[in-house]
């Protein structure tokens, strides 16, 4: 176990050199990408431009500039072109936004996920199956935020039943959750119709399994076959995504939820700051998706191998 | 002595994409306690679709049922699944067999097999798991108690299949379903297996139905043998009756594709030619009769199952040929052989009987 933790963390030191890398190369490449010239003002003279080079050190070279740039990261001093605040007090506020996002969404996902799944698995051909199976692809293949402004419309503007956009923080629960909910089901649709589509098909694979019909042949009841014996072998492949899915709405993903909703979270902050062509914030917030990534993952691998015993001898957990 | 099972007339069909699909056709055969009942016959003969139907494991939106099971007083066809919960594992119990992937991967045996205890049994669990531990040790896996705590990856196939056997064993059922238990084990751990499953019926007097293709198996421990072909039985006796005076032309091909240590080994096995018909389209009449030998007129018609003699009234076959040598019999007055093969190719493996 402790093997295994250590050498996800070694690789999480190679995923973020490399996602940094890259964040940092394409800002060069892009074309207008130079940011001395939006720092120095739209009537900067040549020298103006010259001087705020000199001063953010742009004239030097490119791993020059990349190691500074990685040394104020990680002394927590680095600071956004475009408004000159601190990045990592920033994404520090935006982060609890986007925390109770991603966690009300994903326990509505992976809950509506399982249910859909089973049910679906378990009626495969049927038309409980066909609804559902119909169902789940106008979740996926909806944009989440047609979905939004659709409930923004009915509930809000139609009914009253939910505001309609802004963030209220933990110290108002009621408030919190309030203006979560419609966020939380726009973002879970998505999810949940991926999830049950997926759970489906192992729920499927799983009923043909020999072991289900000897937890047949011993006289279980139905449902303690279904839930002991077909959920918790088909569920395993719901514990990755989920941790994946977790890691990458943390990270920014959930822009389009967060912009529909005005909910002032880090895919928000992502969106701002890429707009802006604001190197320093996109950099912060693409290293911490990855490190989010490699977290998550991490997790999940652990659950799996609780789930699946055979794991535990492959990656020697 | 009453039987432990009877089944009466027993037909099992499933509707497909492409038809209905006659899995099995007209079976009939009761089990007593203590005995060992071989059913044996290739793949696709119905020997699978009539043991799992016995549980009621065949069930489904798609298949429908006719004919009995009585087990005691009760009806398994038409039982509740509620009535067959409390049958499965408890009165009839099953083994199969792959016993790599009968048992749940993710789960410890021991636990495997203490759920069965109290799925039936109002027991606390350490009294379960302790009377797990002993069955794990009768049916001889060293170190029960430790090994009661793995996963079935950790276990070889023979251990496997031992485990499945504890398992049926937990709540000492009398009736024990053996589908092809030693098929996916080598030679050696299948001799032990047969051992264990003796040993059980010896000692408790558990009825065995024991399925398999394996005439060798049968011949080791059977009592009586059903033998099976397209979803019928074809002959059915005690195993002297079958392997010393079979009479169906289908028994006569599987007895003749068996190696032999007694005689030359001839360069290939006879084989029975062509292949068991669809049950999707089956022909009308004997079902073996386009690949039998020795088939005429009479065949377009089904044959019934019956003895033909009162000399031994148990043994029952399903042809026409011997209501016709019995015919020609009686005609001529004397002894008269078999008649003369209509297809010359199958004749290798049956005429020198």
């Amino acid at each position: 176990m402790a093997r295994f933790l250590a050498r996800r963390l070694a690789s999480s030191v190679l995923v973020l050199f490399t996602v940094s890398v890259l964040t940092f190369l394409i800002f060069e490449v892009i074309p207008n990408g130079n940011p001395a010239l939006r720092i120095a003002g739209r009537t900067a003279t040549a020298a103006n431009i010259a001087a705020v080079e000199k001063a953010y050190g742009f004239n030097k070279p490119i791993y020059i500039q990349y190691l500074r740039t990685m040394e104020q990261i990680f002394t927590g001093k680095i600071v956004s072109y475009a408004q000159n605040l601190n990045v990592l007090s920033q994404l520090k506020a935006d982060l609890p936004v986007t925390a109770s996002l991603v966690l009300g969404a994903a326990v509505l996902w992976t809950l509506f996920g399982i249910i859909f799944g089973l049910v679906a698995g378990l009626n495969a051909g049927g038309r409980i199956d066909t609804a559902i199976t119909v169902l789940n692809f106008v979740g996926i293949s909806a944009p989440s935020f047609v979905i939004g402004y659709v409930l923004i419309y009915f509930l809000s503007f139609k009914f009253h039943v939910f505001p309609s956009s802004g963030y209220v923080g933990l110290s108002d629960p009621l408030g919190w959750a309030d203006h979560l909910v419609m966020p939380w089901f726009s973002l879970a649709i998505l999810y949940t119709g991926i999830y049950a589509q997926v759970l489906r098909s192992r729920v499927v694979d799983t009923l043909n399994e020999d072991f289900v019909r000897t937890a047949r042949a011993k006289g279980l009841s139905r449902r303690r076959v279904l839930l002991h014996h077909v959920l918790r072998t088909s569920i395993s492949p719901i514990v990755s995504l989920c941790g994946l899915d977790v890691a990458a709405v943390l990270g920014g993903s959930a822009i389009i939820i967060e912009v529909v909703f005005n909910l002032p979270g880090v895919g928000n902050y992502a969106a701002q700051s890429i707009g802006a062509l604001d190197v320093p914030p996109v950099l912060v917030i693409t290293m911490f998706g990855a490190f989010a990534v490699v977290i998550f993952s991490t997790i999940a691998d652990v659950i799996y191998a609780l789930l699946d015993p055979r794991i535990r001898v492959a990656s020697s957990l | 002595m009453t039987a432990l099972l009877d089944v009466e007339h027993l037909k099992v069909s499933f509707r497909t994409e492409e038809g209905v699909v006659h899995a099995v056709d007209d079976v009939s055969f009761s089990l007593q306690a203590g005995e060992l009942l071989g059913i044996v016959g290739e793949s696709g003969s119905g020997k699978s679709v009539t043991a799992m139907t016995l549980l009621g494991l065949t069930r489904g939106p798609n298949a429908s049922f006719s004919g009995r099971v009585m087990l005691g007083e009760l009806d398994l066809v038409t039982a509740t699944e509620r009535q067959l919960e409390r049958v499965r594992g408890v009165r009839v119990a099953m083994i199969f067999q792959d016993p790599m992937t009968a048992l749940n991967p993710v789960q410890r045996v021991g636990e495997q097999i203490v759920e069965q205890i109290r799925a039936h049994e109002r027991v606390k669990r350490h009294v379960a798991m302790d009377r797990c531990i002993d069955l794990l040790d009768r049916v001889g896996i060293p170190r029960a108690r430790e090994r009661a705590g793995g996963y079935p990856h950790e276990f070889s196939g023979g251990m496997r299949q031992r485990v499945m056997i504890a398992m049926a064993l937990s709540c000492s059922p009398e009736i024990l379903i053996a589908d092809e238990p030693t098929t996916a084990l080598d030679v050696t751990t299948q001799a032990q297996i047969l051992t264990e499953i003796e040993t059980l019926r010896k000692d408790m007097g558990v009825g065995v139905l024991l399925i398999t293709h394996d005439l060798g198996v049968i011949a080791e421990v059977a009592d009586r043998v059903i033998v099976m072909y397209a979803g019928r039985i074809v002959e059915q006796g005690s195993l002297s009756d079958i392997f010393y005076d079979p009479r169906h032309p289908y028994t006569w091909g599987l007895l003749g594709s068996v190696p032999r240590l007694d005689k030359a080994r001839p360069d290939r096995l006879p084989t029975i030619p062509g292949s068991p018909p669809s049950l999707l389209h089956p022909p009308s009449g004997c079902h073996f009769a386009p690949r039998c030998a020795w088939h005429f007129e009479a065949c377009s018609t089904v044959p019934e199952l019956k003895n033909d003699g009162p000399e031994n009234p148990e043994h029952l076959g399903r042809c026409w040929l011997e209501l016709e040598v019995a015919r020609r019999r009686r005609l001529v007055g004397g002894t008269i052989g078999l008649p003369v093969p209509s297809a010359a190719v199958a004749a290798s493996d049956g005429a020198d009987r």
